[in-house]
């Protein structure tokens, strides 16, 4: 695995190739969620560092725009890593491409969310990720991390969209989330030798044709596997 | 004759047989209760007879999804049109369409409403696509549209489902299989699983309509153009766009 390299100044070289630990603090665009904590908490519209480093999505239709913030940060530092690895520059035409797309599908949405967030209460910071338990030389490693996380990233707006009292913030997390389930099933195409079926099977579409949907405590649960910032849900609306 | 293999001979849709279709069709409907009608009757008398109610919403999805449902099934009938991947792939695609319909039918009744009956469709819409069902390129053509309309049939709806708990999620849950359809029938036709600008890339023109718009770029107001390092195109492609229930039925019109 080569060092990551992030062309310009956003990157931070870490004790290990693959921790992505000081990405964002220094990065434009960041990272996502960590462990969730749903203790306590205040009803506070604002999300906020807290000493402890625990990060709050905040409440109302801004902490639902949030959780999605955080989501994409994870998503987009994962594909930002990707294109650095070995598996990319070794990966067929194609699969560079969809790549290359995935890294600024992700980047827009991260980008647009927090200029949106921005406007109307506050976004949450950088979050931190750490990526050291996927190899990024390898495509297998590679495909499957996608995989899981564009699955995950349906099943979270799928879930969250009930949270959402405004239909334009429902129209915006509609707009993505399609894109994020165009996403999934291209990459588990890839991920399974161009499989005739994995696009949509059993996995995540059930008997009744309808994709899976997760809550967000089931989500930042998943999430906490990458992401070493610690998030405060409690504030989402149930 | 208008295939999808020349695109450069755009295949027009004559308004008026397509409309003398719909009224055969109306003819039919008539005799089924008030509910089909008023989707689809065309002009003031569609936008004043259909609501923007939950139920409302789940008849105007039903009658979609009704459309794709036979649209598989019948491709799936054809004798030697689907073969292989190809077929494994629709076959999957058909089931979940079908599944959509017997969902939304009893998510309808057990709302106290009452589901559309399906309308009669014609996949050669008018004669456009006289070889829908012997040629696979024009079958998965027109699939891809279908497809594509209905991720933004489903997007357009979302509003009127705010409130709605299990409803909303489940038109969500649908949804989301409608991309990963749309998708995975782009990338095999040599597409991009995702709409690049307001490309329409079926072949055929009467698609237009369907990728009209996708190239929108402001999302809440804000020009994310002005926000986002990513290029235009690329931009264009991570936010797909939705349709108006009027637009949908104009497109859903041609098969009628």
């Amino acid at each position: 695995m080569k060092t990551p390299n992030f062309s310009g100044s956003r990157v931070v070289a870490d004790r290990s190739p693959h921790s992505r630990r000081n990405f964002l603090r220094k990065s434009g665009y960041g990272i996502a969620a960590a462990s969730l904590f749903l203790a306590g908490c205040a009803d506070d519209d604002d999300p906020v560092m807290m000493e402890t480093g625990t990060v709050n999505l905040g409440s109302g239709d801004v902490g639902v725009l949030n959780y999605a913030y955080a989501l994409e940060q994870l998503e987009a530092a994962f594909y930002a890593t990707v294109l650095t690895g070995g598996y990319f520059s070794g990966a067929s035409a194609d699969e560079q491409q969809v790549m290359r797309d995935l890294e600024a599908h992700e980047r827009a949405h991260v980008e647009f969310l927090g200029a949106a967030i921005g406007s109307v209460g506050t976004a949450i910071p950088d979050l931190e990720v750490d990526f050291s338990s996927i190899d990024f030389d390898s495509r297998t490693s590679v495909l499957a991390t996608a995989q899981a996380f564009e699955d995950l990233g349906v099943s979270a707006y799928n879930g969250a969209g009930r949270l959402i009292s405004n239909p334009d913030y429902l129209l915006v997390a509609g707009k993505i989330v399609s894109v994020e389930a165009r996403h999934a099933a291209v990459i588990r195409t890839l991920n399974n030798d161009g499989s005739a079926t994995a696009f949509a099977n059993s996995q995540v579409v059930d008997s009744n044709g309808l994709d899976v949907a997760r809550t967000p405590s089931e989500v930042l649960a998943i999430a906490g596997t990458y992401v070493t910032t610690m998030i405060d849900a409690s504030g989402l609306p149930q | 004759m208008n295939t999808i293999h020349n695109p450069e001979a755009p295949a027009r849709i004559d308004r008026r047989s397509a409309f003398g279709e719909l009224g055969r069709t109306l003819g039919k409907a008539a005799t089924l209760g008030m509910p089909l009608a008023a989707f689809l009757a065309p002009g003031t008398t569609r936008a004043q007879a259909s609501g923007n109610t939950v139920i409302d919403v789940l008849n105007f999805a039903l009658t979609l999804e009704y459309l794709e449902a036979e649209y598989y099934m019948m491709g799936l009938d054809s004798n030697g049109l689907l073969m292989g991947d190809m077929r494994d792939t629709i076959a999957l695609i058909g089931q979940h369409e079908t599944a959509h319909v017997e969902f939304l039918r009893s998510a309808i009744s057990g709302a106290g409403g009452t589901p559309v009956e399906k309308p009669t469709f014609d996949f050669t819409a008018g004669g456009t696509f006289p070889n829908i069902f012997s040629d696979a390129p024009t079958f998965m053509a027109v699939a891809q549209a279908f497809e594509d309309t209905g991720v933004r049939a489903y997007k357009g709806q979302a509003g009127n489902l705010v409130g709605s708990g299990d409803v909303l999620t489940a038109a969500l849950q649908i949804h989301s299989v409608e991309a990963r359809h749309a998708s995975m029938v782009r990338r095999m036709r040599g597409s991009k699983g995702w709409i690049v600008q307001a490309m329409n890339t079926t072949g055929a023109a009467p698609a237009d309509a369907v990728y009209a718009g996708e190239d929108n770029v402001t999302h809440l107001g804000v020009d994310a153009t002005t926000v986002t390092s990513v290029s235009r195109a690329e931009l264009t492609e991570a936010f797909d766009e939705p349709l108006t229930k009027e637009a949908v039925l104009d497109i859903a019109s041609l098969f009628l």
